[in-house]
């Protein structure tokens, strides 16, 4: 699957180093920039006020993307979606470590 | 095309009222959502379940649609002309965009109509996602590695096809799973003087054959043998940057744990790289081995049961 490297597409990763603009979240999320001010107020995200502005970390964007998902397609209020993502992260994590354990 | 019997896939009667669908879509959103669900071909089924549900909980979708009477589904089905004069219909379909070529048929040019695809100019062309299977190496050391994708986009006729894609990409060092990568431009372009869009790819790691991801650590069972925990020793372990020679301290046991600092996903920070002891007996198959396990039962009073009160 290795290939020459000179033809390669450059990508960046979108990590907790890089920061989101509001618009950048939401364009990303193909969504108003008041749904996700919306998620920030419910919980569903976390943000920062840098000068008036809210910033999010490069890993919101995963979140985000998620939350939007399940609330257009489960109708789920937003409370319900900031519960849900909670659950589902400490679900994958029990996981992780059931998987771990296993002889 | 093949008919499809929409009520079926909801497991209403075809009297059901608004409430009974949306009480059904709700139940079956949640049963198959692929974010959610354990279910096999859960994508298959709430694309199924979410086109079905767009016909029946809109009155004038679904009065159109009982015109066309029942029928076997799958059954080989055109529909008759004009089957929709005196219906209007109104409103786009959901986020996921991508409905079978029975939906299509009925449905697909009016739910165009309003919107008049034609007219609405973008600023920028829409970002998409993907996601991955990576081997660890690609993490481990960077390098490109090929993909083929399957990307959505309108063909001439303004339809909603998939297109395969092959990319030859540049994997970051140290990149997570969950992580995504962002492509600058390679989103789509809705025409040649319209900024594309980004490629987002999340990365999801194969199995490794020897180590055990979690985050950014890595974990590797060891296995020694019972004198090389009990008096100690220096082993020659696998690691990410190579074999090294890892001190296993006297009075090791099973599952007990070495820490390796630094040593896992180099990522910023760089993950940790544990090596979990696993404690292998050596077979007692030959004369010499027997008698040397009766040495050690008669040299080492142990009864591993002892907590149990046995």
């Amino acid at each position: 699957m290795a290939n020459s490297d000179q033809y390669a597409l450059q990508g960046s990763i979108l990590d907790d180093s890089v920061e989101l603009t509001l618009q950048d979240l939401s364009r990303m999320c193909a969504v108003e920039e008041s749904l996700i001010v919306e998620f920030v107020e419910e919980g569903v995200l976390s943000a920062v006020r840098v000068s008036q502005q809210l910033h999010f970390s490069g890993g919101a964007l995963r979140r985000a993307r998620l939350a939007v998902r399940l609330r257009r397609d489960l109708e789920i209020n937003l409370a319900g979606v900031a519960l849900a993502l909670d659950l589902m992260e400490e679900l994958e994590q029990l996981r992780r470590e059931l998987r771990m354990s296993r002889p | 095309m093949e008919f499809k019997d929409y009520y079926k896939v909801m497991g209403v009667a075809r009297d059901a009222t608004e409430a009974q669908i949306k009480q059904a879509y709700r139940k079956l959103a949640r049963k198959y959502h692929p974010d959610v669900s354990k279910e096999k071909d859960a994508e298959a089924h709430f694309k199924d379940v979410g086109e079905a549900y767009e016909v029946l909980k809109n009155p004038e979708k679904r009065a159109a649609y009982d015109q066309l009477g029942q029928h076997r589904p799958g059954e080989e089905f055109r529909p008759p002309p004009n089957w929709d004069s005196g219906f209007e219909f109104s409103g786009a379909g959901p986020g996921n965009a991508s409905y079978s070529d029975f939906f299509e048929s009925l449905f697909g040019a009016q739910t165009r109509r309003g919107g008049g695809r034609g007219a609405f100019r973008p600023d920028r062309g829409e970002d998409h996602h993907a996601k991955v299977s990576l081997d660890l190496e690609a993490s481990l050391n960077g390098g490109s590695r090929s993909f083929s994708l399957s990307m959505p986009e309108f063909d001439a006729e303004g339809r909603l096809t998939a297109r395969e894609r092959v990319l030859n990409v540049q994997i970051p060092k140290g990149v997570l799973a969950g992580q995504q990568i962002r492509l600058a431009g390679q989103g789509a372009r809705p025409a040649p003087d319209i900024p594309p869009g980004d490629l987002f790819i999340e990365v999801e790691f194969q199995p490794h054959p020897l180590y055990r991801v979690e985050g950014r650590d890595l974990t590797l069972e060891l296995p020694v043998a019972p004198w090389e925990a009990a008096l100690g020793a220096t082993v020659q372990t696998p690691t990410p940057g190579g074999t090294v020679d890892l001190k296993i301290p006297p009075a090791s046991h099973a599952g007990s744990k070495l820490r390796l600092k630094g040593r896992g996903i180099p990522s910023k920070p760089p993950g940790d790289f544990y090596v979990v002891l696993q404690i292998a007996l050596p077979p007692a198959l030959d004369d010499a081995a027997k008698a040397a396990y009766a040495a050690m039962a008669t040299a080492l009073p142990f009864n591993p049961r002892a907590g149990l009160g046995v």
